[in-house]
């Protein structure tokens, strides 16, 4: 049987934060927990960022994105976890380009090594 | 996180094991929970993780230490198509495109070819001998296009006797008539027999093979969904 490519069934943005472990970077991992309304990112999804503000993957149409790489730096540099709740309002979503309007809920984590006792 | 808990997620669906990931998103305590082992980790409820696992669907619930929020990382669902025939060609994209991890079935030379079906898992035996090793289960969905008895009908027994959450065959009820006999005669039930969607696809009125491919991947998902 010939199977190929469509059978690497690694999450791609968790797949990316090991490898950035693997090179001995930082790394924060932040997930959709919850979504209310007509969010563009399902629950479960996620986002990895490196303490030098590289990200793979989303957890909004862009939109919250930034606000979540600060609190990841934050996270990496305390080690503690951090739960994030952002309601769009209509109006702040035109102001920002995405009419979504709808509200999501993120837990932002540190993945930390075994011997890294912060 | 723990890097330890991240490559066991990883790891896990390279070797394509479903799972669960816990969290406790009060202090971020988690735990790693594989399919079919007994849980009784941070006081979750075995039925909770049991249905994120069926159904694929993050949930949070209620613990008494707080909130825990289930991630379930589980196997695409698979579709076998049974045919490697026009409709298959615009089926099989679509599918991909839609999630199913797709295996084309055909005996017949020059039908399951790269070429024809970029990405898809090809397979150029009788379903008979086949079906056995596909092994399709409550996460696959079996579609038989072929028209031809001699390869649809090995594949819808072998699908009938199996937990496949679809099952569907190409074919006028005249032919869906027909089929019900021989495959009655053979000793399957009506209630079997009823899990054959025939004519396959929801009825939107599709006409090219392309718009018969929208019919039945929107039934797939109907049937894995609703």
């Amino acid at each position: 049987m010939d199977t190929n490519s469509t059978n690497t069934n690694a999450d791609p943005v968790l797949a990316q934060a090991l490898e950035w472990l693997g090179e001995g970077r930082r790394v924060a991992l932040a997930t959709v927990t919850r979504t209310w309304g007509s969010a563009p990112r399902r629950a479960g999804s996620h986002m990895a960022i490196t303490d030098t503000g590289d990200f793979s993957g989303s957890v909004s149409g862009g939109c919250i994105e930034g606000a979540v790489i600060q609190t990841a730096l934050a996270v990496i540099d305390s080690g503690v976890p951090r739960t994030l709740e952002f309601g769009v309002t209509n109006e702040m979503a035109w102001e920002v380009g995405l009419a979504c309007g709808g509200k999501v809920h993120l837990f932002v984590e540190p993945v930390v090594s075994e011997p890294d006792e912060r | 996180m723990n890097a330890d808990v991240l490559r066991a997620v990883v790891a896990a669906q390279v070797a394509g094991r479903d799972l669960v990931l816990a969290t406790r998103l009060t202090d971020g305590v988690q735990a790693v929970i594989e399919a079919g082992s007994p849980t009784s980790t941070l006081g979750l409820d075995g039925d909770a993780v049991a249905s994120a696992l069926r159904t694929g669907d993050p949930r949070t619930v209620d613990t008494p230490d707080g909130a825990v929020f289930l991630r379930p990382y589980i196997r695409p669902p698979r579709m076998i198509v049974v045919g490697a025939v026009h409709i298959a060609q615009a089926l099989v994209p679509m599918a991909q495109i839609a999630g199913f991890e797709v295996t084309v079935l055909d005996p017949r030379e020059g039908f399951a070819t790269a070429d024809r079906f970029p990405g898809a898992a090809l397979v150029k035996e009788w379903p008979d001998r086949v079906m056995e090793t596909l092994r399709p289960d409550d996460r696959t969905g079996v579609v038989a296009l072929t028209h031809d008895p001699k390869i649809d009908d090995p594949a819808l027994i072998a699908a009938l006797r199996s937990n496949a959450f679809y099952v569907g065959a190409l074919g006028s009820r005249k032919t869906q008539g027909a089929r019900r006999e021989r495959l009655g005669a053979l000793g399957f039930a009506a209630a079997d027999l009823e899990r054959i969607h025939g004519p396959v696809g929801l009825p939107i009125g599709a006409r090219t093979p392309e718009e018969i491919a929208v019919a039945v991947l929107a039934q797939v998902i109907g049937a894995l969904r609703l």
